[in-house]
């Protein structure tokens, strides 16, 4: 047990004892620091997470990419393709309003590739059952956080092309 | 040994056991006050950040001041 009797004692026996007594009191005490500094990267991410939002999230700008041709494309026609890289799996839908929209195929759970529901006219996870709505691509239903990227489409006569992501939108 | 001072020893032990498991819960909360505004943040809702890390300086404090509280009764 450490008293204030022992000033002479080296500084490293205070870390590691040799009296059973004291050496739990150590443990006890290095744990706790432990927890402290993991208190404090925590505080430090959520200060981070503040500063961030301070400054605000903007999507980055990609080059346009040919998609394909909008008349192939007939209500609940579906054609998958990658943007902004080769590794960004989306998806294109013709909605059954005859809307044309694009969104990231992963989904926002855990990344499962969506796939369109002619019969439901929506987009659904196999992985766990979530589903989005194919018109603004908004959660409707299960574990999803939060909307599917949207791909911005650009019609040029009859071309279509991908000319970038809108990830942050607010959730529905 | 001194059976008094043997007693006190015990007592200030659970004392410790009992800081130590209160700073564990109040670490447990701070987890998922982290996970919870990360997730907002991501799905594009900045107005938790704020609350988040304020809510999380506190729980910060009160760890600390536990800390010290161990502290304090080991250095006694």
């Amino acid at each position: 047990m450490p008293t204030n009797t022992k000033p002479d004692r080296p500084l490293w026996t205070e870390e590691f004892s040799v009296y059973a007594p004291e050496d739990k009191f150590v443990l006890r005490r290095q744990f706790s620091k432990f927890l402290v500094l993991t208190s404090f990267g925590m505080l430090a991410g959520n200060v981070w997470i503040l500063f961030r939002s301070f400054l605000g999230r903007s999507n980055p700008k990609y080059a346009a990419k040919e998609i394909g041709l909008a008349s192939q494309l007939q209500r609940g026609d579906v054609r998958l393709f990658n943007y902004p890289t080769n590794n960004d799996p989306c998806i294109m839908v013709r909605t059954r309003s005859g809307k044309l929209a694009a969104y990231s195929q992963k989904c926002t759970h855990l990344s499962c590739a969506v796939y369109y529901s002619k019969n439901e006219n929506r987009l659904e996870c196999p992985c766990h059952e979530g589903f989005f709505s194919a018109e603004d691509g908004t959660v409707l239903q299960g574990p999803p956080p939060r909307p599917l990227p949207l791909i911005q489409i650009e019609q040029r006569g009859n071309q279509l092309f991908a000319i970038g992501v809108v990830e942050n939108r607010e959730k529905s | 040994m001194n059976p008094i001072l043997n007693e006190v020893r015990k007592r200030r032990r659970t004392v410790v056991d009992a800081a130590v498991a209160f700073l564990v819960i109040l670490l447990i909360v701070q987890m998922w006050l982290l996970t919870a505004t990360l997730e907002a943040y991501l799905a594009g809702n900045t107005g938790a950040a704020l609350p988040g890390a304020m809510l999380s300086l506190l729980l910060f404090l009160g760890c600390f001041g536990l800390y010290r509280f161990v502290d304090r009764i080991y250095r006694t």
